[in-house]
């Protein structure tokens, strides 16, 4: 520890102001930080400070996003050798590999498109580097089709990065959370690889890994999807070879879907893992949730004759994003409500607004991407509701004083 | 009994170091001296030269806008120094110090007399010197007529002196101050339930507080009791120095002397000690710090305090000296990731947490550190578990740096201090400067407004 310490601090001065790497003095700042604490010390206020830092807080959202992440990538290679009916003889390890394979490349596009654009930033600024898209960098390929193209997830990546963040200050400034950006590029500029029922599952060889066709009556669709074309209200949902699938499997997470949204489970541990550290607010949760399930159930009780309204309030909140959206991507405090009561209203507008854009929008069977979006235009108002009132209870003191 | 409040939001840090309940030994010094700057908001103007003679109650400065702002010497001797930095700006007044204590002749004072002539008795004893008013959180101007005047006569922050052991043989003084303070304004008195001393107090409406810091704040305070509006003048005044004006009211006597608490880890053995207003820094520090690790003074609590060195003189306004490591020798491996038993955070991901609470007087190590990176500001709620006050605190912050001053206004920038956010400013994870943010606002708002 001490050698590389020392190493640093030799190699530092070159990355300094006038050295000669100066031009990638963020990009060594970046590295220094994320080896050692920074040793800079208080110059002003208070001279104490809590241990926390947001390097500290963004990696716990990493470490929270790995289960529904892993899962996701064996999710893919099972899928995928379902879909080409070698599932039975393929092995747990083959069928991650296999996923693995198919999400890597995502995963590093993301990264190395977005930091690339960051380090500059952050070099061009003169500023550290903002750890904000440790986390938009690996949600990105986390909410993506499996079947998305790499160049069109580096545009959608940079136009989101510049477009959604640096323009407006960088990390913590921002008015839409990055990553939905992401996904709102992409799917308003190539619907076609967004959605239908065709991407959900890889049906290509990797490195000769998985080669195969796809067997006789495959369906790509996801469980969603099969909900949203049916005929009648009453929905029996199938796996991508036509076998019935169950509320089980969509809770396990072996359903169509985006890379990783699908496990009900290992979206849950990382809930917990928000939930004990502090970082993501159990208000935002709890009312998306709350407000999700109870506007499914007014469906179910007086909505339209569609199969999606009749979907039981449970399943919706199990089935496509929901779970996802409302664990990782609406609980971003830069993007939500910052006043607590804010919170409770943005929290339920988003779990309302994502199951009426599934039962009452015929284009597209997922709504919890709009919803959040929507919820990040409504976050400022809820929260200017809330400090109004303070606000003007201080101006009725004021004036009550003066009169009196 | 007082009316009590109870507040929820506050964060009590558990630090190593805090001061015996018992007196260290302090020999007088023989220099005492003033920096201006520790009267915020005052233009000083000398009104003693190199080589007078002074005596206890001798004019040292004033306030070049308000002359009836006047900083006496609290000893005898001769002004030994009026030392100046760039542009000619008094950096201190030095008086040598002849160990005599005569006291100077001032006029004599009817205190049961009008408001005026209150005040012009305090303001030639120096007694202006410790009041500070809200709004701006600058030193109280003696023309104005304030709403109310309060006193907060406890303290909360990490490391804090025990003010009810300082007062405990001080209720007398107290009172007599309160008797003549209670006819220039209303007097509130916020206490702790282990305030016996206050117990009978009269003239003077007392509430007792029960919550962790930042409720000793008296800025805490008059938001929970009255809050200040757009207009409203609040003076306020620690308990120590209502001590010394009651010591004048009641004897005719000048003793500008004070309890400080030397505390912190690198305090060999921290307890209390008996100073004189003024005294050098060094007059505590010599011979009672640990050896072999570089050690920040603080004149005031870890939180609010502002750095001094031992060269300088004792910020006249605290009871707290704090020494605190450095800390900038250590480079922390992987911070972000490592377990940090022994590091203090309100966040979950320190397990830190869970071991306080099995250990309720765990004590924690803290150095000067800030462990991280400025950001802008990310988490939301963070400032509102610590700040106990009716404000939203991150709006106002973003008021602040906006420069918005309409918005200030109308988020209740009048009724805060800097110290107020001292709290928020240790749990933010953006590590942002929050108390010199809202200092910067107040400065604004009073060269905007004055």
């Amino acid at each position: 520890m001490n050698a590389l310490r020392k190493m640093l601090d030799k190699i530092k001065p070159t990355f300094n102001e006038g050295g000669k790497l100066s031009m990638f003095r963020s990009v060594f700042d970046g590295f220094e930080t994320f080896l050692f604490v920074p040793n800079t010390t208080s110059k002003s206020g208070a001279h104490i400070h809590d241990a926390v830092d947001s390097k500290r807080i963004m990696i716990m959202v990493v470490i929270a996003l790995m289960p529904a992440l892993l899962f996701g990538m064996y999710n893919v290679g099972y899928q995928h050798y379902l879909a080409i009916g070698q599932l039975a003889e393929t092995g747990f390890w083959t069928v991650f590999a296999y996923g693995l394979l198919a999400v890597l490349p995502k995963i590093v596009v993301s990264y190395l498109v977005g930091l690339g654009i960051e380090f500059t930033v952050a070099q061009f600024k003169g500023e550290e580097i903002h750890e904000g898209f440790l986390v938009s960098g690996i949600i990105i390929p986390m909410i993506v089709p499996v079947d998305c193209p790499l160049w069109m997830l580096a545009l959608a990546t940079a136009f989101a990065v510049i477009f959604a963040k640096e323009i407006f200050g960088g990390t913590g400034m921002n008015i839409f959370n990055v990553a939905i950006v992401t996904r709102m590029f992409l799917f308003f500029s190539y619907p076609s690889k967004m959605s239908g029922d065709s991407v959900w599952i890889a049906k290509d060889g990797i490195l000769g890994l998985g080669e195969g066709t796809v067997v006789n009556g495959f369906t790509g669709a996801t469980p969603l999807g099969q909900v949203a074309v049916s005929p009648t209200t009453q929905t029996t949902l199938v796996n991508a070879v036509g076998e019935p699938s169950t509320i089980l499997d969509a809770i396990i997470g072996l359903i169509p879907g985006s890379i990783g949204e699908t496990s009900v489970i290992a979206i849950a541990l990382g809930a917990i893992l928000l939930l004990v550290t502090r970082i993501a607010s159990w208000k935002i949760m709890l009312s998306i949730f709350g407000s999700g399930a109870l506007m499914a159930w007014i469906f179910n009780a007086i909505g339209p004759d569609t199969a999606v309204a009749a979907l039981p309030w449970y399943e919706h909140l199990i089935l496509g994003g929901f779970a996802f959206g409302a664990v990782f991507m609406a609980t971003d405090p830069v993007t939500s409500a910052r006043t607590e009561a804010g919170k409770w209203m943005y929290g339920c507008l988003i779990g309302a607004l994502a199951i009426i854009i599934r039962v009452l929008n015929p284009g597209y069977p997922e709504g919890m991407m709009l919803a959040i979006l929507f919820g990040n235009v409504f976050a400022p108002l809820f929260d200017y509701l809330v400090v109004q009132r303070n606000i003007s209870k201080r101006a009725k003191r004021a004036t009550k004083a003066i009169n009196s | 009994m007082a009316k009590v409040i109870k507040t929820k939001k506050g964060l009590d840090i558990r630090m190593a170091g805090v001061a015996a309940k018992e007196y260290g030994q302090v020999s007088q010094a023989a220099n005492i001296g003033f920096n201006p700057d520790d009267f915020y908001g005052i233009t000083p103007k000398p009104i003693a030269k190199v080589g007078d003679k002074v005596e206890i109650g001798s004019v040292l400065f004033v306030d070049k806008k308000n002359p009836m702002f006047k900083v006496v010497s609290p000893v005898s001797g001769v002004v030994s120094a009026i030392n100046r930095g760039e542009r000619r700006k008094i950096l201190d007044i030095v008086v040598a110090n002849d160990l005599k204590a005569t006291q100077a002749t001032l006029p004599a004072v009817n205190w049961s007399g009008s408001v005026d002539e209150i005040k012009e008795g305090l303001s030639n004893a120096g007694m202006f010197a410790f009041f500070k008013q809200r709004p701006y959180d600058v030193m109280a101007n003696p023309a104005d007529s304030p709403r109310a005047i309060f006193i907060s006569a406890f303290d909360k922050a990490p490391l804090a002196p025990d003010m009810n052991f300082i007062l405990s043989q001080e209720g007398a003084n107290f009172q007599a101050a309160i008797n003549v303070l209670a006819k220039i304004a209303p007097v509130y008195v916020g206490v702790d339930k282990n305030a016996t001393w206050a117990a009978s107090l009269q003239n003077a409406e007392v509430t007792c507080f029960d919550g962790a810091y930042p409720v000793s704040n008296v800025g805490v305070q008059i938001n929970k009791l009255a809050p200040i509006n757009r207009g409203e003048i609040v003076w306020t005044i620690a308990p120590q120095e209502v001590v010394i004006m009651g010591r004048y009211i009641a004897k005719g006597v000048l003793d500008f002397s004070k309890t400080v608490a030397l505390v912190g880890e690198n305090v060999v053995a921290p307890k209390y000690y008996k100073v004189t207003m003024g005294s050098p820094v060094a007059a505590l520090t010599r011979a009672n710090l640990s050896q072999g690790v570089t050690s920040r003074l603080v004149a005031g609590n870890p939180l609010s305090g502002m750095q001094t060195t031992a060269e300088s003189w004792l910020n006249p306004m605290v009871s707290q000296l704090t020494v605190l490591p450095e800390g900038d020798q250590i480079h922390e491996m992987l911070g972000w990731i490592m377990p940090r038993f022994s590091m203090f955070s309100l966040n979950g991901s320190f397990l830190s947490g869970l071991c306080s609470c099995m250990r309720k007087n765990k004590t924690f190590h803290f150095d000067t550190r800030i462990l991280g990176g400025e950001r802008h500001m990310i988490m939301s709620g963070e400032y509102d578990k610590v700040f106990p006050m009716d404000i939203y605190p991150e709006f106002l912050l973003k008021a602040i740096i906006a420069g918005d001053i309409d918005k200030m206004e109308a988020l209740g920038i009048y009724e805060v201090a800097p110290e107020d956010f001292a709290a928020a400013e240790f749990v933010c994870s953006s590590k942002m400067e929050l108390q010199k943010i809202v200092r910067k606002g107040l400065d604004l708002l009073r060269k905007e407004m004055c």
